[in-house]
């Protein structure tokens, strides 16, 4: 009995993986089948070229463009604000840290459309009270720097998390070592705890980049008259679509896969090296016990 | 080189709680000083008091005769040695011992070469590139005070370095510490719980007990002269009678007890109510007669053997359980269990002593 | 902190997060609360006599009404009330099937996979988090089509013998796609929530001879409890708030209430309704997950794990 259940699990776990990433298979197969519409069937045999149309298809390059800008800066953003948020976090108790903290953990659960209605309409209206209705100047107008703004907000938070996560397993002994070793503060945060924060610095700038390129509610009312990808593709699938968005889904998809295995072999890497390390040290600590001497 | 240390009236108060009351200590330079103590007893708090981490609430502090108050850690002559050592983990051994030279800017060669003499001072030449997971127990503590020792500290601090490690490197690593601080002729202030680590490594000791000094001496009057029963009774063993003070003369009295009257030593201040006798188990003798004085008819209960002396459990008339030691020099006669004897000590060698110096 | 960080570094960190939590936040939330109690008039009109506050922007949810019947009963609601109800109907009916899908999977993954294996597994699993939203979205609208895959393999093994219009019946298409977008973010925090309960804990039980169902219902779930709500939580607002998911593979009859948001917003330009319903949105949907986190007993800082 025991065994069954094991092995249906085991069954379950298959068939749940195949349920996430088939999805992904039909898509990319969409992109290589020549047929006007994106579909694997009737599959009317292989093809390249809604790759080379991809090429040429000016508005979705600049979409695509522009959704990386906006992903890099929601990335770099984010994570300045979500690594001092966790700093702050961190090192203040009480209810003032409960409120800070409830607040920044409930950005995440506002609606995307509410942060995006509300950023459009703050930042027009400062626009409007300070220079009047016509001819704000560039941070008040509707565009994608409002998106950035917008993704922001909640973006942040997430690294936060990830952030804090990692401070709790710091000993804020070591920045008292440092201090007392002559160390300014601005040094202390440079050599000491930054370092350590970075695993989960860049974590959160991989985190912030994927979800800002993901993002559609927040960019769909705050972008103006500028696409992102996501909002592009939007469009394409409500007024008529070509399988050149499956090659460039194929193509993300591949770009994804790779970070992914070479992540993969980094731990595995780093993970081997410590071990010897800490192989190491255990010897040491065997020839000590032998020998007496330390 | 190096420098005193000078705690005057030193309070420290953490909300209603004082954690160290009025200490008042004079550390001499080049001297290496511990403070002893239980956990909770304060000496953690004068560590980081002295290395800039805590202000005291009253009081001043001294280093080399300059007052230190509102001088950050990073502006005192002081180096401290974590007691978890807090050496950085994503840098390697070099950069880790010369990193408070890295902060006052001195250039990446002077600073590779400086590594490699402190490391041959602490006994670990070449280790400069391992990283610090690499290493075991007793090198971390060698790299912790090759990196405390590169800022050319006048006060090195050391906050209980060797809790961390096993019974015989610490033996050892106490050996070594003393031989670096003799080499380096820095002022040590170490503290530790461990009244072995004080007595073995220390020119004098300061025990404290609930935020107060109880006494400052060199190790042998610590243990031979304890100034009070915290004292007592915290560094090593003892056996002690409640009783009364009678006819004290010429330093020593009477003292009358449950067991009879003995006759003892008189500690200083100790005139009035609340005064024990304390007697070391290793100054006691067991005979089968009865001695000419303090000699107490006891039942052996219970005999272990430890190696270089015999630990006996011996009960009184009364029921009180006394302890009592005899060396093992390879001709002493073992008491078998049940054995009635009598256990009796030199008048010299036992102590009236007060309770500890408390508040109130 | 001023002790630990000096006073530059802890002013810099105040401030970005006093930047983050007012100028992000707090202020842009005030605008919309205050923006929804104006009505929409045309610029030269802002400021002037009429541009007062009222409730008028809130009562338009209760215009037009329709007639809808529910077994058999026969009401009239209005429309936008109607919209609202069901897309919180459907949106707990997506985070309920999230569950169920999911739980399995987070206790495999917990308690019986090789723990070598594990890694290779959650690699495998964030894989399709990583690929973006609309494009998850975009495959079910490939598979879900009328002449797609979907229809073309239940037709060649015989379950069905006329292709099926997946997109054009009510939510379904709408629900397929939103279970699909968001079941990871219920299988992740109720993943960690299981990870940490005691292996222990469950030989126990089975060594007292608890059959397993009895286990899970007494020991597991009641530990992964907090997991499990902060997944429902995020499921819940994802999907409530997705606007996405709806307008790619809803049909005609299936409006979603963030579309109604984004039709005032975007073809009615009128911002000023559009903030009274994205206002209603938010705080009906923060009332509804209060309820939840009250009647589950767990607080807003457990979900974010």
């Amino acid at each position: 009995m025991h065994k069954l259940r094991q092995n249906l699990s085991h069954l379950y776990t298959v068939l749940f993986l195949c349920y996430l990433i088939a999805p992904l298979v039909v898509m990319s197969g969409a992109a290589f089948n020549d047929s006007k519409l994106p579909s694997i069937v009737p599959w009317k045999g292989w093809t390249g070229r809604w790759f080379v149309d991809l090429w040429n298809d000016d508005r979705m390059l600049m979409a695509f463009a522009n959704t990386l800008w906006v992903a890099a800066a929601v990335a770099v953003i984010s994570v300045i604000i979500g690594t001092a948020a966790a700093i702050l976090i961190n090192s203040i108790s009480g209810r003032v840290r409960t409120v800070l903290y409830s607040m920044m953990i409930a950005t995440i659960l506002i609606p995307g459309v509410v942060i995006g209605i509300s950023t459009m309409i703050m930042w027009t209206k400062l626009g409007g009270a300070l220079f009047g209705p016509e001819g704000k100047p560039f941070p008040f107008v509707p565009g994608l720097h409002l998106s950035v703004l917008g993704q922001v907000s909640y973006i942040a938070a997430m690294v936060m998390l990830l952030v804090l996560a990692r401070l709790q397993s710091f000993d804020p002994g070591l920045e008292e070592a440092a201090l007392d070793l002559g160390a300014s503060h601005g040094q202390v945060m440079r050599r000491i705890l930054l370092p350590h924060l970075y695993p989960a610095i860049f974590a959160g700038g991989a985190v912030a980049f994927f979800q800002s390129i993901e993002n559609f509610n927040v960019t769909q009312f705050t972008r103006g008259g500028a696409d992102t990808l996501t909002v592009y593709v939007f469009s394409k699938v409500r007024s008529g679509i070509t399988p050149t968005i499956n090659a460039l889904a194929f193509l993300l998809i591949c770009v994804t896969l790779v970070l992914a295995v070479i992540y993969e072999i980094n731990r595995r890497r780093r993970a081997r090296i410590e071990a010897a390390r800490e192989a190491e040290a255990r010897r040491a600590e065997e020839m000590a016990e032998v020998t007496g001497v330390a | 080189m190096s420098a005193g240390i000078d705690l005057e009236n030193v309070c420290c108060d953490f909300g209603s709680f004082r954690a160290v009351d009025n200490a008042n200590v004079s550390v001499r330079p080049g001297e290496f000083f511990s403070f002893l103590g239980p956990s909770g007893c304060g000496k953690t708090t004068i560590l980081r008091m002295v290395s800039g981490f805590i202000e005291p609430t009253q009081g001043v502090i001294r280093i080399g005769g300059q007052d230190v108050k509102g001088k950050r850690p990073n502006q005192r002559p002081t180096a401290l040695i974590f007691q978890n050592l807090a050496l950085f983990p994503l840098m390697p051994i070099w950069e880790n011992i010369t990193f408070g030279l890295e902060v006052r800017g001195v250039d990446k060669a002077t600073r590779r070469k400086k590594a490699e003499e402190l490391l041959t001072l602490v006994d670990l030449p070449g280790a400069g590139d391992k990283m610090v997971s690499q290493l075991s127990g007793g090198q971390k503590q060698r790299v912790a005070i090759a990196r405390a020792l590169a800022v050319e500290p006048q006060v090195m601090l050391l906050d209980e370095p060797l809790s961390a490690l096993d019974l015989k490197l610490r033996q050892h690593m106490r050996a070594e510490l003393r031989a670096i601080q003799k080499r380096t002729g820095v002022t040590f202030i170490y503290i530790t719980h461990d009244q072995g680590e004080a007595l073995a490594m220390s020119d004098r000791v300061g025990v404290m007990s609930q935020g107060r000094i109880q006494q400052i001496a060199d190790p042998r009057d610590i243990y031979n002269n304890p100034v009070n029963g915290f004292v007592a009774a915290f560094v090593g063993e003892n056996n002690v009678f409640s009783g009364e003070v009678q006819n004290p003369a010429g330093g020593m009295a009477a003292f009358a007890t449950p067991h009879g009257t003995f006759r003892a030593r008189l500690g200083a201040s100790a005139g009035g109510k609340g005064v024990k006798l304390y007697v070391r188990p290793e100054h006691t003798r067991l005979s089968q007669t009865r001695a000419d004085e303090n000699s107490i008819p006891v039942t052996i209960s219970e005999v272990s053997f430890e190696g270089n002396f015999i630990s006996i459990l011996a009960i009184s008339e009364t029921g009180a359980k006394l302890a009592a030691e005899i060396r093992n020099d390879g001709q002493a006669t073992v008491p078998g269990m049940g054995a009635k004897m009598f256990m009796s000590f030199d008048a010299e060698r036992a102590a009236i002593l007060p309770d500890a110096n408390v508040r109130g | 902190m001023l002790r630990r960080y000096g006073p530059g570094l802890t002013l810099l960190i105040c401030l970005l997060v006093a930047f983050w939590l007012l100028m992000l936040v707090i202020v842009p939330n005030i605008t919309l609360f205050e923006q929804s109690f104006r009505p929409y008039l045309p610029v030269v009109e802002i400021g002037g006599p009429r541009d007062t506050y009222s409730f008028a922007n809130y009562l338009k949810v209760l215009d037009s009404s329709v007639e809808k019947s529910l077994f058999g009963y026969s009401f009239s609601i209005p429309v936008h009330v109607y919209t609202f109800s069901l897309t919180i109907f459907y949106s707990m009916l997506v985070t309920v099937i999230c569950f169920a899908l999911a739980y399995p999977l987070a206790y495999y993954m917990a308690k019986i996979v090789n723990p070598k294996t594990l890694p290779t597994l959650l690699l495998m699993l964030f894989i399709p988090l990583w690929v973006s939203e609309v494009l998850r979205a975009f495959a079910w609208w490939i598979i879900l089509a009328f002449k797609g895959p979907l229809n073309a393999m239940l037709l060649g093994i015989g379950l069905i013998d006329a292709p099926v219009r997946w997109t054009n019946m009510g939510y379904t298409g709408v629900v397929i796609g939103l279970i699909y977008t968001y079941v990871l973010f219920m299988l992740f925090p109720v993943y960690n929530a299981v990870q940490s309960l005691d292996t222990n804990q469950i030989e126990a039980a089975e060594d007292l001879g608890a059959p397993w169902w009895k286990i899970h219902w007494r020991i597991v779930l009641p530990h992964a409890k907090p997991g499990i709500a902060s997944g429902s939580v995020m499921v819940f607002m994802l999907s409530a708030g997705s606007l996405l998911v709806p307008s790619i593979l809803g049909s005609t009859t299936s409006q979603w209430f963030t579309q109604t948001i984004d039709q005032w917003f975007k073809d009615a330009l009128d911002w000023n309704t559009a903030s009274a319903y994205a206002f209603m949105l938010l705080s009906l949907c923060t009332v509804f997950v209060t309820i939840a986190m009250w009647l589950f007993k767990v607080k807003l800082s457990d979900i974010a794990k």
